[in-house]
């Protein structure tokens, strides 16, 4: 395959940026979008210039660091994170506008990377439980009914990405923020923090400089994990339990 | 606790959903209202009439719709400045635009801010016109509200004005109904196909209704 491509490039966080085309030929549909990106890479390097800054890790869809908003859509057109995106749903002489998430509080650091250390802050503001942890407690220990195992496990899918941010046109983390929230309330083992966890973790997110919901939707739709919109729902109810629960005491 | 939603883009959410609603019932009441222009100038004079002396004798004439227009005025008020902050912080939080755009959201989704500054200008000259006479067409008679309608809905612009702001509201409804559920927790994957289908029909009847009055006027039913 031949491909045109438009790529956001940086040269820092101060830098003014810029779509910058290139062309790349001889691309395989088995490749994955990183795999294309690499090519296109080692071409640069060849020619002695500053090739295109990425993030990726795992590369097989677990761990949440690939980004990228290509063609308009965070992750792409498939509903799959960049990293398991693969070429074949591109077609010959395709041109593909590649840029970074856009939010502000997301800054680029370079070219495509973005510093996501903000969902960091939102995790260390509650997403945690106080258990002690250590060796693996016994499974009957604390029965917990099988509805809310699924959702505890349903929301635990959440790969802190962002490509709800991304997809956002608040540049929201509301799904993000709930995804987390929601995981730990339904469980008893994170009972004790029920309250302080929601309350805290939604100033966070204010905190941080995120835009407020405005239910388009658009998180959903991009998240590779299936994270549902209805999530949200869910941590507005948990968010006003727990204001009306703390005004009383 | 009033500091808390007030800071919060959350608890702020919750005061246009509050608002939103309260407005949404007062709505439901007046279209009822209105058409009861379709049974004649004594019937619709005889409401507005009635209006001024709801709760008598325990309320003095008057108080009651006083009573109603002051918390009118609160929710109107609060929610117009919570769309404004909550709208200024959207868009700092997301202030470059994508080179490759596409619309986002559905139409009604998308057209919230611009329907709700259309529906707050509406407020303020729908006042004028048939509450306060200021800017009315032809002679204002207080009182009288049956003439005042027919007064108004005789000029285009009136008829013009009017309708455009009653299609923006049916949009504001169709999308605002269902977010409020949303806001406020009620909403599940279960109850959203029922809370779908309520929002799609409270803005059908809204937008009929309140549109079936110049419709009256233009066609000559009533005059
Ligand atoms: C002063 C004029 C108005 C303005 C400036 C305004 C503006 C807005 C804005 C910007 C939103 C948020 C949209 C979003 O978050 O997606 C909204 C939501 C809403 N509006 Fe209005 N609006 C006005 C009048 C009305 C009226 C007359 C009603 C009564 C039916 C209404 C009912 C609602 C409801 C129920 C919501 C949903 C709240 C939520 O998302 O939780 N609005 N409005
Ligand atoms: S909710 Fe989905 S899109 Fe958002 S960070 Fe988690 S996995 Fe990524
Ligand atoms: S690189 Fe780990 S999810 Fe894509």
């Amino acid at each position: 395959m031949k491909l045109t491509l438009r790529v956001w490039r940086q040269k820092n966080a101060d830098a003014e940026g810029a779509m910058s085309t290139y062309e790349v030929d001889g691309i395989s549909p088995d490749m994955s979008f990183l795999e294309m990106l690499d090519t296109l890479n080692e071409e640069l390097i060849l020619k002695g210039e500053d090739p295109v800054a990425f993030d990726h890790d795992c590369r097989e869809g677990i761990c949440g660091a690939c980004s990228l908003v290509i063609d308009g859509d965070a992750h792409g057109p498939e509903r799959t994170t960049t990293c398991q995106l693969h070429m074949r749903s591109f077609r010959d002489g395709d041109t593909i506008d590649i840029e970074p998430w856009r939010a502000s509080a997301f800054p680029v650091i370079k070219d495509l990377v973005v510093d996501r250390s903000a969902f960091d802050r939102i995790i260390q503001a509650g997403g945690y439980i106080t258990a002690p942890t250590g060796s693996a407690p016994e499974a009957h220990a604390t029965p917990v009914p099988k509805a809310d195992a699924d959702s505890a496990f349903e929301h635990a899918e959440c790969i802190g990405c962002g490509a709800c941010v991304a997809a956002c046109p608040n540049g929201a983390a509301m799904l993000f923020t709930s995804a987390k929230i929601n995981h730990l309330n339904v469980l008893p083992q994170g009972a004790p923090e029920r309250e302080s966890r929601v309350l805290n973790m939604v100033a966070q997110m204010d905190e941080e400089g995120f835009g407020g919901c405005t239910l388009t939707g658009e998180c959903a739709t991009a998240c590779p994990k299936g994270i549902p919109l209805v999530s949200i729902t869910s941590m507005n109810k948990e968010w006003l339990r727990a204001t009306r629960k703390s005004a009383r005491s | 606790m009033a500091r808390t939603v007030w800071d919060s883009t959350v608890g702020k959410k919750t005061v246009m959903a509050v608002s939103g609603l309260i407005m949404l019932l007062y709505l439901v009441a007046h279209v009822i209202g209105n058409l009861k222009i379709y049974f004649g100038a004594g019937e619709f004079n005889h409401y507005a009439h009635w209006l001024r002396t709801v709760g008598e004798p325990f309320m003095h004439y008057e108080w009651t719709l006083w009573l109603i227009r002051v918390v009118l005025v609160v929710a109107v008020v609060a929610h117009a400045v919570s769309a404004y902050q909550l709208s200024r912080r959207d868009i700092k939080a997301r202030p470059q635009k994508y080179v490759h755009g596409r619309p986002r959201a559905s139409y009604a989704t998308r057209t919230m801010r611009w329907g709700g500054i259309i529906l707050g200008l509406f407020i303020v000259w729908h006042l004028l016109d048939l509450t306060t006479g200021t800017v009315h067409s032809g002679g204002f008679q207080e009182g009288h509200p049956y003439q005042n309608v027919v007064d108004t809905f005789s000029t285009w612009y009136g008829n013009v004005i009017y309708i455009v702001a009653m299609l923006a509201l049916g949009l504001h409804i169709r999308h605002g109904f269902w977010s409020a559920a949303q806001t406020l927790g009620v909403g599940s994957r279960t109850r959203d196909r029922a809370l779908k289908t309520i929002a799609n029909v409270l803005a059908l009847l809204l937008t009929a209704g309140f549109i079936a009055v110049p419709v009256g006027v233009m066609t000559g039913v009533v005059s």
